[in-house]
């Protein structure tokens, strides 16, 4: 009888917990749900205009977020150094469009030509991030700067002299190295027009949805193979992992090689949608944005879902569309809304970064205090 | 024998020395023996290289503590510097004029720095392990947050705000009139009366030499060995009775102060206060400076600091020019890119001793 009462009660208060949990866990999603709640209205855009802005970020962002998952299953935490698969992807594009092949062979064409220099860059960087285990996340983010350098050294002083380039339409008129912009104007959204169609002047990108709904695929699939499960292993314990036999290091680095593969494919993707990009400094800033992006969707460093990445990209987008709109309404200056949301992504990143090590630290020290009692009462055994 | 044994100790006075920095300080000395054939004034080129070694060398001296205590290289290096922004604008809007805003900076930017540290210092030791990361996006964060403020903080001086507006801080405000080579011009040394074209900004460099003196007294003092104790082991440090967060909040604000004073110095060699997204990219070479210098994420001297900003600037300045008059092609900007990103790489895959 008094089992009967109390189980209701219990049940509810763990609803009431649950509740509590569940607000605790999404507090970053949950917090730009209002944050554009409070801005959509304010900015004054109509609901058309930005359900098509959020379908062509959605298409132009998702793929490369989604390269972000499988380093993170692997404990490696955020890559930051997905912008050397962007580089590769840019460099693919640069030659293609050297050799004048556009719409979608260039496009087929730049991902396949994309996959060596990926391959090469993830084996790079898997390999010294095997050397500085425990602070992955600040070494990839130097690596992506590092490697910006060597970008440089190629495309501004290579290419041309050594690497040949024939068309004078993309070298820099003295003789060697690329101009600033690369024009992708002949292959322009070739891949989104494909198959496209418009619902209520809401263009919708078909054929980039079924990409990304089949990198999806790949990715819920890949979780299941024997690889995937190493993974993962490595990810929750090195240490076990090893001792079960699995080799942690080769591991690592093929998380890092298909993370950078899939970074290169996201990027050509990224870039035919906006039809050009400026040569030197494209890849900069995507590592940062994606990564907000899929920490704003309720993402931790050491736990992303497929639907992290979706909710990231509509909330992170949407309030990046409405902020300056927002801004120059209340404070009559646009500038304050631009900065904004550049403080909004990287106070997401300190906020996500934080929590993580602490939750770390709090495990750790947690750990210790059990290890601690169980030996108190082995000694009084 | 004995040559072999030479050979051993050859090869172990450059590991002590570490093989990148041995390629620098080559590449460095011929850029140096290189200058004369390439028609570039030699004096010139030490001017210039003397000149930004006073202007950058205490925001590399403000590594240090930071390094001592364990919380790895200051990537926060952004705090600092706004807290100095802070103290330059105030100042200036106060009305102080000529050295004495450079005082009055100096004093003005203190309870902010103190402040930001300690905050700064009280989340650092929420997160012990995962600074470097963490301490990059604070400061990113600050540099944004900032960006508005600027904008909106009721600043009235008319050299500071944007004339046609008459609110919101200018991009860049000249220092002329106020601190502008305040430390530089005093005991300045030029000897080119003597058709020798070189100018030493003596004041900076001796205000430099003092505060360096100081911190290399202080990590000499109780707290400071204790410091020492805490970044190098910390389970040590604990069982002889240190205060592990309290000493290592104490060299995140000795830290932030230092890059606060540091960023007034740079500003009085350079001229110009520089806001917005300015301190943005200005952690980097400082950490790539003393990483050059021979420190590594939990060890770093004085000596240090001074040896890595001296290679440091003096790649930056010697490469552009040299390499222009002898290739015509400037390659300087994508070299020193390589070059303090490659070194930050590099110490972060060493190993290093003690715990975290």
């Amino acid at each position: 009888m008094a089992n009967n009462n109390n189980t209701p009660r219990l049940g509810q208060k763990t609803v009431g917990q649950k509740i509590l949990t569940f607000l605790g866990n999404n507090s970053v999603p949950i917090m730009f749900i209002l944050i554009c709640a409070y801005c959509i209205p304010a900015s004054g855009f109509s609901a058309g205009y930005l359900l098509n802005e959020i379908v062509t970020r959605l298409g132009r962002n998702a793929f490369l977020i989604l390269s972000l998952l499988i380093p993170i299953m692997a404990g490696m935490g955020l890559n930051f150094g997905m912008t050397l698969g962007a580089m590769a992807g840019q460099i693919a594009l640069i030659f293609v469009a050297d050799w004048q092949i556009w719409g979608i062979p260039g496009l087929i064409l730049a991902a396949i030509l994309s996959i060596p220099f990926s391959v090469g860059l993830g084996v790079f960087i898997g390999k010294i991030l095997n050397k500085a285990k425990g602070r992955e996340m600040i070494t990839s983010y130097m690596i992506a700067f590092f490697m910006t350098g060597i970008y440089q050294l190629v495309v501004l002083y290579m290419m041309g002299s050594i690497i040949p380039i024939k068309h004078a339409s993309i070298k820099l008129p003295r003789g060697y190295g690329i101009r600033n912009t690369v024009s992708l104007l002949q292959m322009r959204q070739s891949l989104d027009n494909l198959l496209s169609f418009t619902v209520g002047g809401v263009k919708i990108p078909v054929l980039t949805l079924i990409l990304i709904a089949l990198a999806c695929l790949f990715i819920v699939w890949f979780r299941k193979t024997k690889l995937g499960q190493d993974m993962r292993a490595v990810g929750q314990d090195m240490e076990v992992a090893r001792d079960a036999g699995i080799n942690v290091e080769r591991t690592r680095v093929i998380a890092m090689v298909m993370s950078t593969v899939f970074a290169g494919f996201g990027m050509i993707i990224y870039l035919q949608n906006v039809g050009n990009f400026p040569t030197y400094t494209a890849h900069s800033q995507i590592g940062m944005f994606c990564i907000a992006a899929l920490l704003v969707g309720g993402a931790s460093v050491d736990k992303a879902s497929i639907g992290n990445v979706f909710l990231g990209v509509i909330l992170f987008h949407t309030m990046f569309i409405v902020a300056p709109k927002t801004g120059a309404a209340i404070t009559g200056d646009s500038m304050i809304g631009e900065y904004f949301r550049v403080f909004v992504s990287y106070a997401v990143i300190t906020v996500a970064l934080v929590l993580y090590e602490a939750k770390k630290r709090k495990a750790k020290s947690a750990a210790g205090a059990q290890l601690a009692a169980e030996q108190a009462a082995e000694e009084e055994a | 024998m004995e040559k072999k044994n030479e050979k051993g100790m050859l090869r172990r006075a450059v590991d002590s020395y570490g093989i990148p920095r041995l390629i620098i300080t080559g590449f460095l000395m011929s850029m140096f023996v290189l200058a004369p054939f390439a028609g570039v004034d030699l004096w010139t080129q030490f001017t210039n290289v003397i000149n930004r070694f006073s202007w950058n060398a205490v925001l590399v001296l403000a590594m240090v503590p930071m390094i001592h205590s364990g919380c790895g290289l200051n990537m926060g290096l952004p705090l600092a510097i706004i807290s100095g922004l802070l103290g330059a604008t105030l100042s200036i809007e106060l009305g102080f004029t000529g050295p004495m805003s450079f005082f009055m900076a100096m004093l003005l930017a203190t309870p902010f720095a103190i402040l930001l540290g300690a905050a700064y210092g009280w989340l650092l030791n929420r997160i012990k392990g995962g600074e470097m990361m963490v301490a990059t996006y604070v400061g990113f964060s600050a540099v944004s947050f900032m960006c508005m403020m600027w904008m909106l903080l009721p600043y009235k001086s008319p050299t500071m705000v944007w004339g046609f507006a008459g609110k919101g801080l200018r991009t860049t405000i000249s220092l002329e009139g106020f601190y502008d080579k305040a430390l530089a011009n005093f005991l300045t040394i030029d000897l080119n009366r003597f058709g020798i074209n070189l100018v030493i900004p003596t004041g900076s460099l001796l205000f430099f030499a003092f505060l360096a003196f100081l911190v290399w007294a202080f990590l000499h003092t109780k707290t400071g060995t204790a410091m020492t104790a805490v970044g190098s082991n910390p389970a040590f440090a604990k069982a002889a009775g240190i205060n592990i967060d309290k000493t290592r909040m104490l060299s995140v604000i000795l830290s932030t102060w230092l890059g606060a004073v540091g960023i007034l110095i740079y500003e009085q060699g350079f001229g110009f206060v520089q806001l917005y997204m300015a301190p943005f990219n200005m952690a980097l070479p400082a950490v790539a400076a003393i990483l050059i210098g021979g420190a590594s994420v939990n060890k770093a001297s004085i000596t240090n600091v001074i040896i890595g900003t001296f290679l440091y600037q003096g790649l930056v300045t010697m490469t552009p020019t040299v390499m222009n008059s002898m290739i015509h092609m400037d390659m300087s900007e994508v070299i020193r890119v390589i070059v303090s990103n490659g070194m930050i790489v590099y110490a972060l895959t060493r190993k290093t001793e003690g715990g975290k």
